[in-house]
C-alpha cells in the first residue's frame, strides 16, 4: 500500500495529536456526535428491513387472527363484527377445506421429491468437466426467468383435452386420450409438472455450488479405498450436501404451501377459482382467495390463513423431530 | 475533507471482484466431486435432453402466439412459428391493457428493485461489518421471517391498504416488498468476505463518518454482488403474481395480473393468451440471454454460503 500512506499522511494530521491538544470542550461536542453516529448507525441501517415487516408482515399477520375471529365482508370492510371462533368452526367442518389442504399436501410431496431428485442428479452431471458448461447451466435456469402466469397458461395448453399437445403425442405413439385437468391424479400430475419445470434449474445450481465447495482430498480418499463413483457420489458427495439438501427441502414445502397461479390458471375462469368442478385441485392458497376474493367473506378467509400457519408450525415440528432422529441415529 | 482517493477505492473494488472469483478459480486447480473427470457423451445427452425439455414450453408459446385459435388447437398441432403473430400481440394488447400493464410492471419492478437495493446493502452492511447490541438475535429474526409465506398477512394487508386509499394503487404492492429478508442476506454474506476492517478503519481514520464510508467505501465494493442482487430481486418483482392479483384490479393492473385476468375472461382466445404471455416473458428472457452468466454465477454463490 505505497500510495495510500502518503496520502494519508498529506491530508490528515496524525490522529493520536489532534486528540490531545485542542479546545476540550469542542472536542468533548464532536467525539459525542462521533459516538452517536457510531452507536444509532447500524440501528438506523437495519431499520427500514424491519419497519417494512413489522408494517406489511408482522403486523397483519397477528391482526389476521383478530379478523378471524369477527365477520368481515369484502362490501364493507369497516363493519366488523365479533363471531367467537364460528369461522374456524366454518372452515373446519367444510370438506373443501380439508381436500385443500391433503391437496396442498399431495401436490406439495409429488413436485418437491421428483424435482429435487432430478435436480441432484442434474448437479452431479454438470459438475463434470463439459465443454459450454455455463450453456447448459443457463439452458437449465431459464425455466425461471418465466412468470407462474405465463408458465401455467402454456402447460394448460400442453395438457388440454382436446388439441392439447401432450395428447397429441400420446396419441401419436397409440395411446388414448387423457381428460388432464379433470382426473384427480391428472391433474396434481399437471400441476406438478408446471412447478417441477419452474424450479428443477434452480435447486441444480444451488446443489452445484455445493458440491464444488466440496474438498477433493475426501475423494481422493475414496478412490484409494476403491470406492466406485456410484458409492463415492453415495458416501462423499450426498453426506457433504446434508445441509443444502435441507436448505432445499425446507424451501420448497414453504413455496409448495403457497402454489396459488398454477392451479388457479389451469383451467382459468370460475373453474380456476374453485380447483376443479370437484376441487381436485384446489390448494390452501386457492381456498382462500376463493373465499375472500371470489365470495367476499374476508373473516373465513383470515381464518384459512391461520389455519396455514398452524400447518407450517406442524411441518416445522416433524421436521425438526426427524431432524433429531436421523442425528441420533447416525451417532 | 477528503475520504479517500480515487486510487484507493478502486483498490477495495478490485479486491472485491478477485474475492467474487475466487470460489471459481479455486474450483478449477482443486477440482471438487467429478470435476476432474470428463464428461462422457451420456452426460451431454442427457443435459440435451432436459435442456430441451426447458426451452420447449418457452418455443411452444412462440408458435401458438403465432397461430390462429384454430390452428393451434387442431388434431395435429402446427411446430412452426406462423405468420400470425402481429395480429395476436396487436389483439392482446387491445384487449387486456397490455400498454398500461407493461409502464406499471416497469415501475414496480424498477421501485422495487432500486430500493432493494439500496436497503439491503445498508442492513447487509451493518449486519456484516458493525458492531451493536442484539445483532446475531435480529439477524436471526431477519432469516425467520423468509419462512413466513404472504398468504398468512393478505387479508388484513388488503383492509390496510382499503384504509390507506391505496387500494388498487401500485403503491400496495410496492410498499410491502421494499426491503427482502433474502436480500439483507445475501449482501451480508458478501461483504463479510469482500469488505476487510482495515478499509473501514482506514476510512474513519481520514475522518469520514459512518453515511459517508457506506457511500464511498461500501457501495463500490459492494457492486457485484449489488448487480446480481438487483436482477434476482427485478426477475422476482417482474413475475410476482399472488399478491398482485388480489390488491390490483382489472383498470390498473402488472403485466402478470392483466396475463391472469385475460386468461380468465369469459372466452378467452389461445393465441391472443399466448401472445400476452410472450410480452410479459419476452423481456426477461432478453436479460436472460445477456446477464445469464452473472445470474447463474448469483444464485450459485448466494446458496455456497447460505
Amino acid at each position: 500500500m505505497a500510495t495510500s500512506t502518503p496520502t494519508r499522511d498529506a491530508y490528515a494530521p496524525p490522529p493520536r495529536g489532534s486528540q490531545r491538544k485542542p479546545a476540550p470542550r469542542r472536542q468533548n461536542w464532536r467525539s459525542r456526535l462521533w459516538r452517536f453516529d457510531d452507536k444509532a448507525s447500524p440501528y438506523a441501517y437495519i431499520a427500514p428491513f424491519f419497519l417494512v415487516f413489522g408494517a406489511f408482515g408482522l403486523y397483519p399477520l397477528i391482526y389476521t387472527g383478530w379478523i378471524a375471529l369477527h365477520r368481515v365482508e369484502m362490501t364493507g370492510m369497516n363493519q366488523m363484527e365479533w363471531v367467537g371462533w364460528e369461522n374456524f368452526d366454518k372452515i373446519l367442518h367444510d370438506s373443501e377445506f380439508w381436500t385443500a389442504v391433503s391437496n396442498t399436501f399431495v401436490i406439495g410431496v409429488m413436485s418437491t421429491v421428483p424435482q429435487l431428485l432430478v435436480a441432484l442428479g442434474l448437479a452431479h452431471l454438470l459438475n463434470y468437466k463439459l465443454r459450454a458448461s455455463t450453456f447448459w447451466r443457463t439452458v437449465i435456469l431459464t425455466p425461471y426467468a418465466t412468470s407462474v402466469a405465463s408458465a401455467a397458461l402454456v402447460f394448460a395448453l400442453v395438457f388440454r383435452a382436446d388439441g392439447g399437445l401432450l395428447n397429441w403425442a400420446l396419441h401419436f405413439i397409440g395411446l388414448g386420450d387423457t381428460n388432464w385437468a379433470n382426473g384427480h391424479w391428472t391433474s396434481k400430475i399437471a400441476i406438478s409438472v408446471i412447478v417441477i419445470w419452474r424450479w428443477t434449474g434452480y435447486n441444480t445450481l444451488i446443489y452445484l455450488a455445493a458440491m464444488q465447495a466440496v474438498p477433493s482430498d475426501l475423494y481422493e480418499a475414496a478412490s484409494l479405498d476403491g470406492a466406485s463413483r456410484w458409492q463415492q457420489f453415495r458416501k462423499v458427495t450426498i453426506p457433504s450436501l446434508r445441509p443444502t439438501i435441507l436448505f432445499t427441502i425446507v424451501i420448497s414445502t414453504i413455496g409448495s404451501m403457497q402454489l396459488f397461479g398454477e392451479p388457479l390458471l389451469l383451467e382459468g375462469g370460475t373453474l380456476g377459482a374453485t380447483g376443479g368442478n370437484e376441487n381436485q385441485y384446489e390448494t390452501l392458497s386457492v381456498y382462500l382467495y376463493n373465499y375472500g376474493w371470489n365470495l367476499g367473506h374476508l373473516g373465513p378467509a383470515a381464518a384459512v390463513a391461520w389455519a396455514m400457519l398452524a400447518l407450517l408450525l406442524l411441518i416445522a415440528a416433524v421436521n425438526w423431530l426427524i431432524g433429531r432422529y436421523v442425528r441420533k441415529s447416525a451417532v | 475533507m477528503t475520504m479517500t482517493s480515487p486510487a484507493k477505492v478502486s483498490e477495495p473494488g478490485l479486491a472485491a471482484r478477485s474475492a467474487h472469483r475466487a470460489p471459481k478459480r479455486a474450483s478449477r486447480f482443486k477440482p471438487g466431486a467429478g470435476q476432474q473427470l470428463n464428461g462422457g457423451p451420456f452426460a451431454y445427452i442427457a443435459l440435451a435432453v432436459v435442456g430441451i425439455g426447458s426451452l420447449l414450453p418457452l418455443y411452444w408459446t412462440l408458435v401458438a402466439a403465432s397461430h390462429t385459435q384454430d390452428e393451434v388447437l387442431a388434431s395435429t398441432p402446427p411446430f412452426l412459428p406462423g405468420d400470425r403473430l402481429f395480429h395476436n400481440l396487436d389483439a392482446a394488447w387491445n384487449q387486456a391493457h397490455l400498454g398500461k400493464a407493461i409502464v406499471n410492471s416497469v415501475i414496480v419492478s424498477g421501485c422495487i428493485t432500486a430500493a432493494t437495493l439500496f436497503f439491503c446493502t445498508l442492513a447487509g452492511y451493518a449486519f456484516a461489518k458493525m458492531r451493536f447490541r442484539g445483532r446475531n438475535t435480529l439477524m436471526t429474526g431477519v432469516i425467520l421471517t423468509l419462512t413466513i409465506p404472504p398468504q398468512l398477512s393478505v387479508v388484513p394487508l388488503f383492509m390496510m391498504m382499503a384504509d390507506l386509499g391505496w387500494g388498487g394503487n401500485l403503491q400496495s404492492v410496492i410498499f410491502p416488498t421494499l426491503v427482502s429478508a433474502f436480500g439483507v442476506f445475501f449482501m451480508r454474506q458478501y461483504l463479510m468476505e469482500a469488505l476487510p476492517y482495515e478499509l473501514i478503519e482506514a476510512a474513519k481514520i481520514d475522518g469520514a463518518n459512518n453515511f459517508r464510508i457506506v457511500l464511498s467505501v461500501v457501495l463500490p465494493v459492494a457492486r457485484p454482488a449489488m448487480m446480481v442482487l438487483g436482477m434476482l430481486t427485478f426477475v422476482q418483482a417482474w413475475n410476482d403474481f399472488f399478491w398482485p392479483y388480489l390488491a390490483l384490479n382489472q383498470q390498473n393492473p402488472t403485466l402478470q395480473v392483466a396475463l391472469g385476468q385475460l386468461s380468465a375472461s369469459y372466452t378467452p382466445d389461445t393465441s391472443i393468451v399466448m401472445a400476452g404471455a410472450l410480452i410479459s416473458t419476452l423481456p426477461l428472457l432478453v436479460v436472460f440471454v445477456i446477464f445469464g452468466k452473472q445470474i447463474v454465477g448469483g444464485i450459485m454463490s448466494g446458496a455456497v454460503k447460505g
